[in-house]
């Protein structure tokens, strides 16, 4: 077993439900319900040092139950490896909790994952559509939508209050770095 | 070294004003609308709103073949398409756990690192172009076309090349292809000398340039930024050397890096690893071995004519590529490569038929457009065109 792997399934035996290596790419599959944990483990423990959330999205696999699977893909900047994280979600009770508080890197590919396959992130600051359009309908990625649906034409939109800023960035002026008083030699 | 940021308040002193950048904008490149809100000429808040050019690549790749999404990954990065057409096939030879002949391996480094250099010089062409430095734009495009000549010759397009297969490439490399190379690359090194030497010590294009679009390396990483865009942050990170697919192992390169992670950075970077390109692509031609370009497999080579029109066995090897495309052991694989922008990964879950249960592509740019925002604020509203210019947004592979 891949060290990675061992480690999750001996620290978080009741998350851990399966685990491959095929081809090579670390797999673990998790359970839903206290994710979070797993995820900041990843991120802070000196033995993954996950500081690079590469990749998310969802796969559909329809007739199947549970119908839903999340894919995460993570890297590590300094160790060097990588895993990927399978959730898998039943259609019934599709949310997953929001890693944008962990990694800002998840924040549109969390509004793609979304607006794409209804997934639902909860604890996500700014939940809208990115590549879709207000007013479009069904969920594009989905097994079940058919690639040659017309959607309905959407009404004309005034463009003022349009936009929500959300949480500003500020920029905050760093103070000069002090250099230390050389005595005269 | 200061920053040129201001800082803002969100209570502004000024009646606040709202202005629309794009989306037919010609600083925005590909379709992009910015609405930034500004305190006097400084912006104070900004939002980014894509979406324009989504084409529903993984919706398409979901019903068709494995051979026909080839096309389709030309037209993610479109100024670099070979690279894309190169890790789209890696990851599906992953699925079949195929080889690649070694020749063939040779001459995917070779063009995907011409088509590193094409990127680049679009990228810093069009930069020096929105600063001021014209002269630079149309010399890099002029080597880029050098460039684009040396890709028509191969594949048959300068941008649509559609030239990788499961197992190898389409063709082998034409006859006096070697020479042709040689003579274009000491044309396009003369070519980035000398636009070096238009602007690198120009007062105008540094003051642009110089502490503009600052993103820390801890905030570079967060936002899983790849690429020259990391490299310019400071960190050493170039998949050709994490991962060192294909014969990349064999080639010795060195991956410059920034110290401050601005616009000017990354335009040094992007400067330098062209003509590391330019070394790279020279060892490959002198190693470039003798072989085949394609792996005869049968289940993904289409056989030849003698054979198809000869015996039944050809034919019906023929027909079930044609009509039911080649077909993976079920499983999942996900393969990222060093393209123009950064980490271009594909994801692929196969279910043991022709078509991909899922094809998904991991943009690069999304992460730069996405910390747009953040690079921006506390600048003056006209630094959104140099830290704009300096990501290389490409809408084809940010939307997909």
């Amino acid at each position: 077993m891949p060290p990675l792997t061992a480690l999750i399934k001996k620290d978080f035996p009741k998350l851990y439900l399966d685990s491959h290596a095929q081809h090579g790419d670390e797999t673990v599959s998790i359970k839903r319900a206290g994710m979070l944990e797993l995820f900041l483990f990843l991120k802070d423990d000196p033995r993954c040092k996950f500081d690079m959330m590469i990749d998310l999205t969802a796969v559909d696999y329809l007739p199947r139950s549970p119908r839903f699977e999340m894919v995460y893909h993570f890297k590590s900047s300094p160790l060097h490896h990588r895993l990927r994280v399978k959730i898998p979600l039943e259609e019934s009770a599709c949310q997953v909790d929001s890693i944008e508080p962990l990694w800002v890197a998840a924040d549109w590919y969390e509004r793609e994952c979304w607006e794409m396959y209804g997934i639902d992130f909860q604890g996500h600051p700014n939940l809208k559509f990115l590549l879709r359009y207000e007013g479009f309908q069904g969920h594009p990625l989905r097994k079940d939508y058919d690639k040659l649906l017309m959607q309905p034409l959407v009404p004309m939109r005034p463009v003022a209050e349009r936009h929500d800023y959300g949480e500003v960035f500020q920029y905050v002026q760093e103070p000069p770095p002090s250099v230390p008083e050389q005595e005269p030699s | 070294m200061s920053s040129k940021r201001r800082p803002t308040t969100p209570d502004f002193s000024a009646q606040p004003m709202t202005i629309e950048i794009g989306p037919a904008h010609p600083a925005t490149h590909g379709i992009v609308r910015f609405t930034a809100q500004l305190d006097g000429e400084v912006v104070a808040a900004m939002e980014t709103e894509i979406g324009y050019l989504h084409r529903g690549f993984e919706k398409e790749a979901e019903n068709s073949t494995y051979i026909q999404i080839i096309p389709y990954t030309d037209r993610l990065n479109y100024v670099s398409p070979l690279i894309n057409n190169v890790g789209y096939s890696m990851a599906v030879e992953k699925l079949f756990d195929i080889e690649v002949p070694r020749r063939a391996e040779f001459a995917r480094v070779i063009m995907s690192e011409v088509s590193r250099i094409t990127d680049h010089l679009t990228c810093n062409g069009a930069t020096a172009m929105e600063v001021g430095a014209m002269t630079v734009f149309l010399y890099f495009i002029k080597a880029r076309e050098y460039l684009w000549e040396v890709v028509e010759e191969v594949t048959g397009a300068r941008l649509t090349t559609n030239w990788t297969r499961i197992g190898g490439n389409a063709n082998d490399l034409p006859d006096g292809f070697l020479e042709m190379l040689r003579e274009r690359l000491l044309k396009v090194s003369d070519v980035l000398d000398e636009g070096e030497k238009l602007v690198l010590k120009n007062k105008i294009f540094i003051d642009r340039m110089k502490d503009v679009g600052i993103l820390s390396k801890e905030r570079a990483l967060e936002y899983a930024f790849t690429g020259p865009l990391l490299r310019a942050a400071g960190v050493p990170y170039d998949l050709r050397r994490e991962d060192s697919y294909s014969v990349y192992d064999e080639m010795d390169f060195e991956i410059p890096v920034g110290t401050v992670g601005d616009c000017y950075d990354r335009f040094l970077v992007r400067q330098e690893e062209m003509k590391q390109s330019i070394s790279i692509i020279r060892q490959a031609m002198d190693k470039l071995p003798p072989g085949d370009f394609m792996n005869r497999d049968r289940r993904v080579f289409y056989p030849d004519k003698a054979k198809v029109y000869g015996n039944i066995e050809g034919l019906i090897d023929h027909f079930k590529i044609v009509m039911e495309g080649p077909k993976p052991p079920p499983g999942e694989s996900y393969t990222a490569v060093e393209g123009g922008n950064g980490e271009v990964g594909f994801y692929l879950v196969s279910d043991g038929s022709g078509k991909p249960v899922k094809c998904r592509v991991r943009p690069p740019c999304l992460n730069y457009v996405q910390a747009v925002p953040e690079m921006t604020i506390g600048h003056y509203v006209a630094d959104i065109v140099p830290i704009f210019g300096s990501i290389n947004m490409i809408g084809g592979e940010l939307e997909r």
